[in-house]
């Protein structure tokens, strides 16, 4: 027995237009599209930017901001924003540092770093669970005064010095492919687990789109809320670490800035900035498609503030086809 | 079909969204001046016939026909500028703004180059006096009452010149005082020849107010009817289709032990408020709107905070802290608003059917897709909720199905308590039937219901017993036998205060 529900299925399948089809395509594989146009561009125009040299170059290029894009994309998925992950980086940078010039042992000091990162989070979620404080403004405060922790640890200066081990995780290979790409590649592994195997994933989605359903639904928002920002905050200092690691000198200026090409990269990965919806398969592609797009520019002679208005421009153009999208789905 | 003032014709519109037909070549017409009532079985259709007719999408296939001429390429500003508005479920006003302000929002009036605030408060109160209601323009929208604001909405219509008012299930969110001030207007709007497009499900209004009625059922046209040649047994059966039984179910249950007992609960909004529910029991709870109803449902169940009170939930004291800690002890609530509360709109259904019972199918830290699979979708065969897949958004299901969708999780948990607040709102006949089919099967379960609702007929029809809540207080309990529209009512305004009975 048929019942007229699968009936008009049917009828409509057959008539949706081709048209259509394609446009919806086109929009949903935009960044790709954008990815692969860029690729083909930047190597007509320059003969190293397709070497094996450079490829590899480009991964290591945005290791540290693909590893913070993980953690930014869980905090964007509920519907926050994270705007101190980059005084997080310093943080950790300023402190693994000190430590090692202090002669602690590397892995102690990293451990440290990391743990400083786990408290952040807390004290992070603490402000925007327990007094209500938004997202956005808490995350501006300790962006603000994190940096300022940072300049006044080292009172401003650079800190170098360290032991020649520590240099591995930054700078080393292994199989021909280097350490930070090897560790950015783990946490996208890890986060996508994460975020689609596991019921934290799932209620990370939930609070993104409708956060009262979501406790009503039995679920401990706020808790859910503290690991985000503890995971976020957790992986910025393991992404201090590496780019300590690969700098090989403590700057406090580390970080300075990233939080707005993580946020980019997560935002042309197709995460929506109101929560709810995004795959961290598509901030892969956001996050590669800003490595292009930057070393590519360096590559055929962009200056810097040129670079700055083609993100810029980027970053629009794609959201924008993005929402057309939604308008002619609907 | 007569010419007799056609104002607006729908010839043959057909909308279709990926994977679903909408509107299958629908064909309507409305007469000047008349209020003409549209039921339907499908919430999908319904917003999609609104959409067309407001502009705010384009169909597939077939044209409009307003006074006369094909609209072609329409948007909400173009028709409301033409003379067709819509009194949405959800209001477009500014809360923060007053009532001219809204009244006249982005039409506002100039003098000089600055906005005429005396201008824009006195046309304002031409038009509520107009209306017959007494509002004051110059106050701030969210210090009305919802049934106020819902004037202001109309008001804000008629500022316009509006000649088609299409107004959706405008008498949803209103008491019962209310509802006779929105019968008046409609009645005022109809003499001042406006013609009224009146979406409902609740066939009393539908006889009270419209002139005629048209079915639609699958997105298809059914039949119009002129309402004083039909009656209700008659839109019901072209409404669903077929014959519905007995509105309500038979209760044959035998009832248990006392599942849930509720001693001296107090909130900020509830005073000494206790009861208890045996297994097997649906219990109603009847009040106006602040009652206090929801408000017992949300405490029990640990969303809002409790001042005083101990509840006992089979045989012993537990203290329920938070949603989460009230679902682990067994007890279940299906909220009242299901858009903010019940739904999350972008999971799939499946997703939302397991969202509150993941620890179930998870391995560890890893959720079981293929066991959340299987159980998922033994619930949507169960509840027979109408989709393509069990992978599509719950935003695409109709009203019906998405409560379904609610249900279901809520069911995952497998509670010995379940609150239903207000579970047939918004939703059409048919599906309404089975929910009340399915609630007797939990109560035969041997499951605990307390159920909350504001049509009367659906609350006596199904009850055990009735408690009647007046200003956050317990004020009657009713058995059976006593069941009346009038009692309940009385006791619910407070009426019947030097005869409280309290036990």
């Amino acid at each position: 027995m048929k019942s007229p529900a699968a009936e008009t299925i049917k009828t409509a399948d057959k008539g949706t237009l081709d048209r259509k089809k394609i446009v919806d395509g086109l929009s949903r594989f935009a960044i790709p599209i954008a990815l692969g146009v860029l690729i083909v561009i930047f190597s007509i125009m320059s003969s190293s930017f397709l070497t094996s040299r450079n490829i590899i170059n480009i991964f290591r290029q945005v290791s540290i901001v693909g590893i913070c894009a993980v953690g930014m994309t869980f905090v964007i998925l509920t519907g926050g924003i994270d705007l101190s992950v980059g005084s997080v980086i310093g943080v950790a940078v300023v402190s693994a540092s000190s430590l090692m010039v202090a002669g602690v042992h590397p892995v102690a000091a990293s451990i440290f770093a990391l743990l400083i990162g786990v408290v952040l989070g807390v004290i992070i979620g603490f402000f925007i669970n327990e007094v209500g404080v938004p997202p956005l403004i808490t995350t501006l405060a300790f962006m603000t005064a994190l940096r300022g922790v940072a300049y006044t640890t080292t009172k401003g200066l650079p800190v170098y010095g360290f032991p020649e081990s520590f240099a591995f995780l930054g700078q080393g290979y292994i199989g021909g492919i280097p350490v930070p790409v090897i560790i950015m590649i783990l946490v996208f592994i890890g986060g996508y687990i994460l975020l689609n195997k596991t019921k934290f994933g799932r209620y990370v989605y939930g609070i993104g789109g409708n956060e009262e359903a979501t406790r009503l639904s039995g679920i401990n928002v706020k808790l859910t809320k503290y690991k985000i920002y503890i995971l976020e905050s957790f992986l910025a200092s393991l992404a201090g670490i590496v780019l300590l690691s690969r700098v090989n000198s403590g700057q406090p200026k580390a970080g300075q800035g990233y939080e707005m090409d993580i946020i980019t990269a997560v935002v042309l990965g197709g995460v929506s900035i109101a929560g709810g919806s995004g795959k961290i398969t598509g901030v892969i592609t956001g996050v590669l498609l800003m490595g292009v797009l930057t070393n590519g520019m360096i590559l055929i002679n962009v200056d810097e503030y040129s670079q700055w208005i083609v993100k810029g421009v980027v970053l629009l153009a794609a959201v924008s086809l993005d929402q057309m999208s939604h308008r002619t789905r609907d | 079909m007569n010419k007799d003032n056609i104002l607006l014709e729908l010839n043959k519109i057909r909308k279709e969204y990926p994977g679903v037909l909408a509107l299958d070549d629908l064909s309507l017409s409305f007469r000047e001046g008349e209020v003409h009532a549209i039921c339907g079985e499908n919430g999908a259709v319904k917003s999609t016939l609104i959409k067309t007719v407001t502009g705010a999408i384009r169909p597939t296939s077939g044209e409009m026909i307003y006074a006369g001429e094909v609209v072609d390429h329409q948007s909400p500003i173009a028709s409301m500028n033409a003379g067709i508005s819509c009194i949405y479920q959800e209001f477009n006003l500014i809360s923060e703004l007053t009532v001219a302000e809204n009244v006249f929002f982005g039409r506002e009036i100039m003098k000089n180059g600055f906005i005429d605030y005396a201008a824009m408060q006195e046309k304002t109160r031409e038009i509520l006096v107009d209306l017959g209601v007494d509002i004051d323009p110059k106050q701030q929208v969210k210090e009305l009452t919802v049934g106020f604001q819902q004037i202001v909405e109309i008001a804000k219509a008629l500022s316009q010149n509006v000649r088609i008012l299409i107004m959706d299930e405008p008498s949803a969110p209103l008491t019962n005082n209310e509802l006779e001030y929105l019968f008046k207007i409609v009645k005022k709007l109809k003499s001042q020849n406006v013609t009224v497009i009146y979406i409902s499900h609740r066939l009393e209004e539908v006889f009270e107010l419209a002139d005629r009625v048209s079915i639609i059922r699958d997105g298809q046209y059914i039949s119009t009817l002129e309402i004083k040649d039909t009656n209700r047994d008659e839109l019901i059966h072209l409404m669903v289709g077929r014959e519905l039984g007995n509105d309500f179910p038979e209760d044959s249950c035998e009832k248990g032990d006392v599942a849930l007992k509720v001693e001296n609960l107090t909130t900020s909004l509830l005073k000494d408020i206790s009861f208890d529910v045996r297994k097997g029991e649906i219990l109603g709870l009847a009040g106006l709107v602040g009652a206090g109803r929801t408000e017992t449902a949300r405490a029990v169940f640990g969303a809002d905070p409790i001042e005083k009170g101990t509840i006992t939930l089979l045989g012993k004291e537990v203290v329920i802290k938070n949603p989460g800690d009230a679902i682990n002890k067994g007890i279940g609530l299906i909220p009242e608003d299901r858009k903010q509360h019940g739904i999350l709109a972008q999971l799939s259904i499946k997703k939302n059917i397991s969202f509150s019972s993941l620890g179930t199918f998870a391995r560890g830290l890893l959720i079981n897709s293929k066991k959340e699979t299987e159980l998922t979708r033994g619930m949507k065969d169960k509840l027979r909720i109408k989709a393509p897949t069990l992978d599509v958004p719950v935003s695409s299901l109709s009203g019906g199905n998405q409560q379904k969708v609610v249900l279901s999780k809520a069911l995952m948990t497998d509670s010995d308590v379940l609150f239903f607040d207000e579970p047939t709102r918004g939703i059409d006949v048919g599906a309404k039937q089975e929910i009340y089919r399915l609630m007797r099967d939990l109560a035969a379960e041997g499951k605990a219901i307390v159920m909350i609702s504001s049509e009367m007929p659906e609350l006596i029809g199904m009850s055990d017993r009735i408690m009647v809540l007046c200003e956050g207080e317990l004020v009657k309990e009713l058995a059976p036998e006593e069941y009346s529209q009038e009692i309940i009512l009385e006791y619910a305004s407070g009426g019947s205060n030097n005869e409280i009975a309290r036990s």
